[in-house]
């Protein structure tokens, strides 16, 4: 609901289909194309005729525009559909920084609060610099860079599941460079890393907060 | 075979072997971020397109390379043997070992030597192989498989060392990493100096030379090459390049990523035996050139990249599942992101069907790797192809495919799981065994989105 909340007050009439659901990534990872296929072709008739489509997730917004095409290879009429969609889905912070050209939101967010780079998001995305910068202008925010910023937290869809082990291995340590921060926030474009974080640092007795980066982008603190 | 969870389980939980895994990938992930930064080296990106690109050229046209590589071989009095097994490359060794009398062979660094497991061939018929390599020589007397692609013995510590040496060498406890070094050398120069053959892998095979590339920091592999009276390199097919002069781009990234030097210590370029007037080098030189399910690749164009691989180990260093679990959880001696993708496609994908599952997917072994490989895409694919094969979870995405494509339902289904998230079974339980689940919301945005519109 945050990011509703920042694109209305920035004057964008946003809309919410009901009909949504899915990016089909938790299939396209696991082998399934057909299924995935499925999902996919559901999302593109759900949003085929949106303007602009904003993603609060990296790893949703990347499944559509780096994976589709591949996804309907030998479906000409699907990635038709693809090519036509792709270049009006960004991700939240993408969206404000590079299409609606705004870094000042008016927030103020008066926290220590350190970043987490999602791996889909920095490496698909090429977002490195719009989350910071967006941070940047947040009133009353510090932002300290923790040693492992772009380290996977380790979740990995099904990955956390079937390799509940090393994923929670990988969250601890983690969790150990965002506690050495001292941060009392921790700041994703990502609800699957949040969740995975959030899981880590409750486990490990530690009271930092997991939040959105629109959730900080919305707050007038 | 299944997910080693138990071996897993022990090293994730082995506190000293964690803090050596994760100190030294660090440092060479650290060190190689440093050399390619763009202010030290601002044409990095240029470099790895322009290798990427000699690879893939070079697979493309493979076996044009390959006959022109033996060609120049055999101009400069070499020999070139193709072997398409590991066990053909040993019996060729065996062959000449017994031919020339040879009871002692010295061996450098060679990934392909332990892909084919040379020295357990060679022991199995008396011959004894010494690696020379510190580290290698180290895991040798320890019985144990390299940990890592470039840094074998990366895991231990120079306590682990001393325990290896006293009980191996008879020699006194020493903790001090220099005498160790002294120690091996002292006993490797006799080695040297008795062999009958040295066997060395290659970096690189520079098709119109018909030379074999050796880089190494220890001046090992230059010995191994050079003292013996008979040198054999072995290397898999896809270590050629077309011309000497493409080295450059090549040796100005393998360094710099696999450990963050410029250069390394010494490079060796060895085209043939000694010569009429020179003092050393061996009277005679040949070149195994190895397939072991290369070819079989080669023919997959859309995974044939995974044949482009330098061997620099960056993509271990820079995996956060590698720097967890290490090196001896994977199958093969082939481990890290590099592993899981040539170990299905070399040995067959039956084995161990896991492996490409075992991935975040996060994509930090594709950034930093010097020829560009996709891994991530390579895993997807490999993925596709073990569930085609053996589809165990199909009848869960379909469910799941149903649900995605009813909103309606999803929506319900989706206010019911709220309520339900306190449930201990299959994928929670495995959840909740490593972190907490997180507070569930009150609504769902559906929910909240209904009220608001009102
Ligand atoms: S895959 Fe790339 S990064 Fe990994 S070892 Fe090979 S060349 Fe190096």
């Amino acid at each position: 609901m945050a990011m509703v909340d920042v694109l209305e007050r920035l004057g964008f009439t946003v809309e919410f289909r009901r009909e949504q659901t899915c990016c089909a990534q938790p299939a396209f990872n696991s082998g399934y194309h057909t299924e995935a296929r499925t999902v996919a072709a559901h999302f593109l008739d759900t949003f085929g005729d949106a303007d602009t489509i904003v993603v609060p997730s990296g790893s949703c917004t990347s499944m559509i525009t780096h994976h589709y095409a591949e996804l309907f290879a030998g479906d000409a009429k699907r990635q038709q559909q693809v090519r036509e969609l792709t270049p009006r889905v960004f991700e939240f912070s993408q969206f404000l920084v590079d299409v609606a050209q705004f870094d000042d939101l008016g927030a103020s967010f008066p926290h220590k609060v350190t970043y987490h780079d999602s791996c889909h998001a920095l490496r698909e995305l090429g977002l490195k610099d719009a989350p910071r910068r967006l941070l940047g202008k947040v009133r009353g925010l510090e932002l300290v860079e923790m040693g492992a910023a772009e380290e996977c937290c380790g979740f990995g869809g099904l990955f956390s599941v079937k390799f509940a082990p090393i994923s929670g291995a990988m969250a601890r340590t983690k969790v150990e460079s965002i506690v050495a921060t001292g941060a009392t926030h921790v700041v994703s474009v990502d609800s699957s890393c949040l969740m995975q974080l959030r899981g880590a640092l409750a486990r490990a007795g530690h009271r930092i907060e997991t939040v959105h980066l629109a959730e900080v982008l919305a707050s007038r603190g | 075979m299944r997910v080693p969870e138990a071996a897993i389980r022990k090293t994730l939980a082995d506190a000293n072997l964690q803090l050596a895994i994760y100190t030294n990938t660090g440092r060479f992930k650290e060190n190689r971020s440093k050399a390619v930064a763009a202010e030290v080296l601002p044409e990095y990106q240029e470099l790895r397109t322009r290798a990427a690109a000699i690879k893939r050229h070079t697979l493309d046209f493979l076996d044009v390379y390959l006959l022109q590589f033996e060609s120049a071989v055999e101009a400069h009095g070499g020999k070139v043997i193709w072997a398409s097994t590991g066990e053909e490359a040993a019996d060729f060794i065996l062959k000449l070992a017994k031919e020339r009398a040879a009871s002692l062979i010295v061996k450098s660094k060679s990934m392909t030597s332990e892909e084919i497991d040379l020295n357990e061939r060679l022991a199995h018929h008396e011959l004894e192989a010494v690696e020379t390599d510190l580290g290698e020589y180290i895991l040798q007397l320890a019985g144990q498989k390299p940990f890592h692609i470039v840094a074998p013995a990366i895991h231990m510590t120079r306590n682990d060392v001393a325990d290896v040496f006293t009980e191996k060498l008879g020699i006194e406890r020493d903790t001090v990493i220099e005498n160790q070094a002294m120690t091996a050398r002292r006993v490797l120069r006799e080695k040297f100096l008795a062999a009958g053959i040295g066997v060395t892998g290659a970096n690189f095979l520079a098709a119109d030379a018909g030379a074999v590339v050796i880089v190494e920091n220890e001046g090992n592999a230059r010995l191994s090459h050079s003292a013996p009276p008979v040198h054999v390199a072995i290397a898999g097919i896809e270590k050629l390049i077309p011309r000497v002069r493409d080295l450059g781009v090549f040796l100005d990234l393998l360094g710099r990523s696999a450990s963050g030097q410029a250069l390394t210590s010494y490079t060796s370029i060895v085209s043939g035996p000694k010569r009429a007037g020179e003092l050393d080098g061996p009277e005679e030189f040949y070149v195994v050139l190895l397939d072991a399910g290369r070819t079989k690749l080669l023919a997959d164009k859309e995974k044939r990249e995974s044949l482009q691989c330098i061997r620099c180990g960056a993509c271990l260093n820079a995996c956060p599942v590698y720097r967890k679990i290490g090196g001896h959880n994977y199958p093969w001696v082939y481990s890290g992101p590099i592993g899981k993708v040539i170990t299905p496609q070399f040995q067959g994908r039956g084995k161990d069907p896991w492996l490409p599952f075992a991935s975040s997917l996060c994509g930090a072994c594709a950034e930093v790797c010097p020829v560009k490989i996709d891994i991530p895409g390579l895993l997807l694919q490999l993925r596709r192809e073990a569930v085609a094969a053996d589809p165990a979870d199909r009848l869960l995405f379909r469910a799941w495919a149903w649900l995605m494509t009813r909103p309606a339902m999803y929506g319900m289904l989706a206010r019911i799981g709220l309520r339900f998230s306190g449930v201990e079974m299959g994928p929670l339980a495995a959840w909740r065994a490593e972190r907490d689940f997180p507070a569930v919301p009150e609504k769902s945005f559906r929910a909240l989105w209904k009220e608001r519109k009102k």
